[in-house]
């Protein structure tokens, strides 16, 4: 993927999401990101729980309205956007795929429904038959087939369910997915499928994906960059495989050495890095610093030498 | 730590669910033991067992299973036969378990120092206030930060890693001889997840407790097993130590798990999968039931069931591919990399020995 020209689909600045802003139990649960996705790419997006990778992505599809920041979705502010047409066309093209395949299907509308339900919104059938062909061809594209069509969701595996959820998501033709843990409630054998069949479908349609998950591993594999969440804030953006070979930031570096690997040598020898958190306390301003090429690490000024010497040991070229 | 005793043995367990639509037959035939210290890791898919399995060794079965065969021997006694009142000694006493979610597995109206107090009131009918100052000790031993100021906090006053420490100290506060632990780190983040299986190996050491480790993740049991157990559709597939399971896998299925997971090294376009979905166990298959999703399957597998056959003392495989007649095949790509180090290791082995020899001939002479 080369990013240098490609188009930015999605750009975020500044975004601050507090809750229960002005009283006692206020909550910075995202503090000042940036970050830009570019068309066709698939970013990463990881940190631990309570970290605020999941709000992120629900402010960027406006479930939340943001605190303070901007969020550009092809150029077009959606902070504060009315309702109205422009509305009606962003909604189309972001949707969301969500963690839990059993949560997120009605339990008492049948899979045609479902699917069909955007299709239904946004008037994009001409008549009944064109709908079901339409739900057929998307089952058919998740690797479903159309009897399945007339079935409720218990009827499912889990597997199976969170393909009727790509489905879903793919019916209003959006350019724009966010995937929040979609794998995770799913077995080993079956989270392979979905991964393969998200890429296929990446590479089909030219889809542009945010992709959240604490699964570094399964993350590394899909992503094309990577962005690394903690309390809040953006601490480290790069390529993944800058992010997870050279890991400038102490909390990267913390988080991949506790990443069980199924190699029991390797795990043997394993030795954790520990992270003492007290590093973020606020005491100091820090932004994203370029140390490395499309390598940001959140730095204060002093301490950006620091990083440099660090990428100039792992052998990458400073800037 | 590990020795050769083996402290629980399972013995062509059957266990049957009547349910509405039919008789759903969970555990097709399992076998296997555990030996003392040693940490023994189920993996599988969900529905291929592993809870049942152990469900069973604690006498937690549902109302409509049915156990249609088999014995589970503990200290010369059938944990199957035992009535409601030994079984009532056994829990929490001899062997304890860890559940996967520590929220639910914590009573949220109860002070943790009396949660954690409470099996040693209970089972070895010590005072309240010795059983507290125990608690305290265990509380301190799992590395609850501040125990003297938490004794008398509840639950929701602590976080998901904390809550875990808590449920183990709970499950160890008697010294059991087993400890089940179904999925016990699967709710958790993975720099927690990291302290709580560093000390648990830390507490095995310390009490010497067997542990039987339920869990999907391949990752943690390269870390923590001793030996391993492959589980799919109710039946052990494989099984072996973690070395061999790891690094010589002989059935597909296990192929398929190892290479389905991508490591930090993965890249390329396509993740090997296995295809399809488990089998329905209300009707399972005729032969091997993982035949249907394995791309080296024989015709014998849609015939005949396969038996397990010999790899090495610890190491058996039930797939027809072991039989002599069988034909060769080429294991996928990942698999023939864990291989190659396999036969490496090997050989450093037999190397180190033969150097040891010399050295001891040497000294003699």
């Amino acid at each position: 993927m080369e990013t240098k020209n490609a188009k930015k689909v999605l750009e975020v600045s500044h975004l601050k999401q507090y809750f229960n802003v002005g009283k006692k139990d206020e909550v910075r649960a995202v503090d000042d990101i940036s970050f830009d996705i570019y068309e066709g790419e698939t970013f990463g997006l990881v940190g631990e729980s309570g970290s605020g990778k999941t709000t992120v992505g629900r402010a960027i599809i406006h479930l939340y309205t943001p605190t303070s920041g901007s969020i550009k979705f092809d150029g077009q502010e959606v902070i504060g956007m009315k309702r109205g047409p422009k509305m009606k066309q962003f909604r189309r093209d972001m949707q969301m795929i969500f963690q839990d395949p059993y949560a997120s299907l009605n339990p008492r509308m049948k899979v045609k429904d479902i699917v069909a339900e955007g299709i239904d919104i946004n008037h994009l059938a001409k008549n009944d038959e064109d709908r079901s062909k339409q739900v057929a061809d998307l089952l058919a594209t998740v690797g479903l087939n159309r009897d399945h069509a007339s079935r409720y969701p218990h009827e499912f595996s889990g597997g199976q369910r969170q393909r009727i959820g790509i489905a879903r998501a793919l019916a209003v033709q959006p350019k724009f997915i966010i995937a929040d843990e979609p794998i995770s409630a799913l077995d080993v054998s079956i989270q392979a499928q979905v991964v393969n069949l998200m890429k296929q479908l990446q590479r089909e349609r030219n889809l542009t994906y945010l992709f959240i998950a604490h699964d570094l591993s399964m993350v590394k594999y899909i992503s094309d960059r990577i962005g690394v969440l903690h309390y809040g804030r953006m601490l480290e953006v790069g390529s993944s495989d800058e992010v997870y070979n050279h890991p400038l930031h102490d909390y990267t570096r913390s988080l991949l050495s506790a990443v069980p690997v199924p190699d029991p040598e390797y795990e043997r020898t394993r030795t954790q890095i520990e992270y003492d958190p007290k590093y973020e306390d606020g005491s100091k301003d820090r932004e994203l610093v370029e140390i490395a090429p499309h390598h940001f690490v959140q730095a204060a000024q002093d301490e950006i030498p620091m990083y440099q010497e660090r990428a100039k040991k792992m052998g990458l070229e400073v800037l | 730590m590990e020795s050769n005793e083996s402290i629980l043995q399972v013995n062509h367990l059957k266990i049957n669910f009547n349910t509405y639509a039919g008789t759903v037959k969970a555990i097709r035939d399992v076998s296997f033991d555990l030996k003392k210290g040693e940490t023994l890791a189920i993996v599988g898919e969900s529905g291929s067992g592993k809870t049942v399995t152990t469900r069973s060794i604690m006498g937690l079965l549902a109302n409509n299973a049915v156990v249609a065969g088999g014995d589970i021997q503990f200290h010369g006694k059938d944990v199957l036969k035992m009535s409601q009142r030994e079984l009532e000694q056994l829990r929490g006493a001899e062997i304890a378990q860890i559940f996967q979610d520590p929220m639910t597995s914590l009573d949220p109206t109860m002070r943790i120092g009396r949660q954690i107090a409470e099996p040693l009131m209970v089972h070895k009918g010590v005072k309240k206030d010795k059983a507290m100052a125990q608690a305290l000790e265990m509380m301190k031993l799992v590395g609850i930060t501040d125990a003297e100021n938490r004794i008398n906090d509840y639950p929701h006053q602590f976080s998901g890693g904390m809550r875990q420490r808590i449920v183990i100290a709970i499950a160890l506060i008697n010294y059991p001889e087993i400890l089940i632990a179904d999925e016990p780190t699967t709710a958790l983040d993975v720099t927690i997840q990291a302290q709580i299986l560093d000390l648990m190996r830390e507490l095995q050491n310390k009490i010497s407790t067997s542990i039987i480790f339920i869990t999907h993740d391949l990752g943690v049991v390269a870390g923590m097993a001793d030996r391993v157990a492959v589980m799919y559709a109710g039946k052990i597939v494989e099984y072996g130590t973690v070395d061999e399971i790891f690094y010589n896998p002989k059935h597909p299925y296990t192929w398929g798990l190892l290479s389905s997971m991508p490591t930090l090294e993965t890249n390329g376009d396509e993740l090997p999968s296995i295809p399809g979905t488990p089998p329905d166990l209300l009707d399972p298959p005729k032969g091997d039931a993982f035949a249907p999703r394995n791309s080296y399957a024989l015709k014998i597998d849609t015939q005949r069931e396969p038996p397990f056959f010999k790899v090495s003392d610890t190491h058996y495989a039930a797939t027809w591919l072991l039989h002599p007649d069988a034909p060769k095949v080429t294991p996928p790509e990942q698999i023939i990399a864990r291989q190659a180090k396999f036969a490496k290791m090997q050989q450093q082995l037999t190397e180190e020995e033969r150097h040891h020899k010399v050295e001891e001939e040497e000294e003699q002479q």
